[in-house]
């Protein structure tokens, strides 16, 4: 009795310690969470969905950077996912057995974990310095460079799921390798990749670092792709450190937009992931 | 018809006993003819030298312990094990007397034409219909009213008909594990094989859905060779004309069913079949 009286006060410091941890860590959470809701809140109104930058000192919205954002994520996305669903069809399929996947699978996950700001400059000597300026187009490049990573593994993941008595199945009915991938492992695995091409947008629609050294930024009107292109974080990021009132308002009414898409994001992911659980 | 060549295999394996019943019945033509083949994952050896015939219109049982390469044999006959690395079949299995094995078979009309249901049910994660349209349309192009021809004949031919007509394009997985093993079995002959493999096609099931399937395999065999791997020795007695027995990688005797259950020569096979181990 006395050891297990010994267990159970070892039990109750332990739960104590955890639960303190966690108070901490949520804590944390809640203060950012809080502060972002009440002064984006009251930051928020039409205007910043219909108006453009303002010059210091004026009153203004936030409608180029969000079409920026949404231009670039669309473009990032658009060249991102069928490179990385590719690569990872590759390494989950064709070249499962192969040493090249265990290669590539290396080399992606150090691109997954890759700083960002690492890739807006590579991008920017890669890109901008040869075309003489920045773009929007530089800067949906740096972002499918963000994109297909996340892309890449998940895709693989997803496809290693789906259980080889599948996989067996179609091929004894006598269907080439690219059906039964296409009609039976895709269908399989449909949920998690898109999944996570949700994740991979939500990842690419908060980054500052790449777009500085790319898109850079613009203060008027433009859908041209090949010309400097305003994006939320990056007028964040000049507005949040300006000592004008109105830009540091604006900046908290795009910190509560991009935290509301990915919050969206997320839980399109997770209800999908849901759905492919029922199954 | 069943001259079996076992000379030329490794000294270490002992000849197995090909009963004399076997094959006596001239009227049976030899479908497949499995002649000294030995298998190997990696390095280990998990078939020895293993020669057998499967007949058309009859029902071919592989019985023995977990681990003896029953399964093994099965996947040979379609070459299901080419999608792994590391694992190499020796030896010839002619299919009307061309050798499978041969590298420059073309797989996919192999698999079309050796047809296998597996242990556990497949159903695709599509409709009903499309389970058993998708495999048809890869060899037939089809008017939509002959293809719904070709889907009701299979599952009519699957004992599913009646069960599934109303509900076509629900998704396979809503059904029953009996019901989805037939859907796998339906789609099988709808692409209209010559031969059809089934590796402990029932082990997942209950006993209804297993008469239902020993039912369709006794139907089945008037069209096709059938080869079926099994732990359950009643159900082959019950369903097979023909019995194999293996061992350790071995076929320790093989004959027909009635010969294997009543009077088996091999000390082994009398013991597994009585049940003292196994």
């Amino acid at each position: 009795m006395n050891l297990y009286a010994r267990r159970r006060a070892t039990s109750r410091v332990v739960m104590a310690m955890s639960i303190g941890a966690t108070a901490i860590g949520l804590g944390w959470l809640v203060l950012v969470l809080g502060a972002l809701l009440w002064n984006g809140f009251t930051s928020l109104s039409i205007a910043v969905f219909t108006e453009m930058t303002p010059p210091p000192g004026a009153a203004g919205g936030l409608l180029n950077p969000i079409l920026g954002s949404l231009m670039m994520s669309a473009v990032a996305v658009a060249v991102g996912t069928p490179i990385g669903i590719l690569a990872g069809t590759y390494m989950a399929e064709y070249g499962r057995y192969s040493p090249l996947s265990s290669v590539v699978r290396f080399i992606n996950d150090i691109l997954l974990s890759a700083p960002s700001i690492v890739v807006g400059l590579f991008i920017y000597e890669v890109v901008v310095r040869p075309m003489g300026h920045f773009s929007g187009l530089a800067g949906s490049i740096a972002l499918a460079v963000l994109v297909i990573p996340v892309v890449v593994r998940t895709t693989e993941d997803m496809l290693l799921t789906v259980p080889k008595e599948l996989r067996e199945a179609a091929t004894a009915l006598g269907l080439p390798r690219s059906h039964v991938i296409a009609n039976v492992s895709y269908r399989a695995a449909r949920a998690g990749i898109i999944t996570g091409i949700l994740l991979a947008v939500a990842r690419i629609s908060g980054e500052t670092a790449p777009l500085l050294f790319t898109a850079l930024n613009n203060q008027f009107f433009s859908a041209d792709m090949n010309a400097p292109l305003a994006s939320l974080p990056v007028v964040i990021f000049q507005f949040a450190m300006s000592p004008y009132p109105e830009w540091q308002n604006l900046a908290w009414a795009g910190a509560l937009i991009i935290t509301f898409a990915v919050l969206a994001l997320s839980i399109s992911a997770r209800a999908l992931a849901a759905t492919r659980n029922a199954q | 018809m069943t001259s079996v060549d076992l000379s030329n295999g490794p000294k270490s394996v002992p000849t197995p006993i090909i009963g004399t019943h076997a094959g006596l019945d001239s009227e049976l033509e030899e479908k497949i003819s499995v002649r000294n083949v030995n298998f190997y994952y990696g390095d280990n050896r998990a078939l020895k030298s293993i020669s057998v015939p499967l007949y058309s219109q009859r029902v071919t049982a592989f019985i023995g312990p977990s681990g003896c390469g029953k399964s093994t044999l099965l996947r040979i006959l379609n070459r299901i094990y080419d999608l792994y690395p590391n694992q190499r079949a020796e030896g010839e299995v002619l299919l009307d007397g061309d050798n499978i094995l041969d590298p420059a078979q073309d797989l996919n009309l192999l698999r079309a034409r050796v047809g296998m249901v597996f242990q556990k049910p497949t159903p695709f994660p599509m409709s009903i219909y499309e389970n058993i349209a998708f495999g048809i349309r890869l060899y037939d192009s089809l008017s939509k009213s002959e293809l719904d021809g070709r889907v009701e004949s299979a599952l009519k031919r699957a004992a599913l008909w009646t069960e599934v007509k109303d509900k076509l394009h629900a998704n396979g997985l809503s059904l029953s594990g009996g019901q989805q093993q037939r859907l796998c079995i339906a789609r099988t002959v709808a692409v209209q094989p010559e031969v059809i493999l089934l590796d402990e096609p029932c082990s997942a099931l209950d006993p209804i859905s297993t008469a239902k399937i020993e039912e369709l395999i006794e139907e089945l065999k008037t069209d096709y060779a059938i080869a079926i791997v099994t732990h359950n020795m009643q159900q082959a007695a019950r369903v097979s004309d023909y019995t194999a027995f293996m061992y350790l990688g071995e076929l320790v005797e093989f004959d027909t069913t009635s010969k294997m259950f009543t009077s088996p020569v091999d000390t082994r096979t009398q013991d597994y079949i009585t049940g003292r181990f196994g």
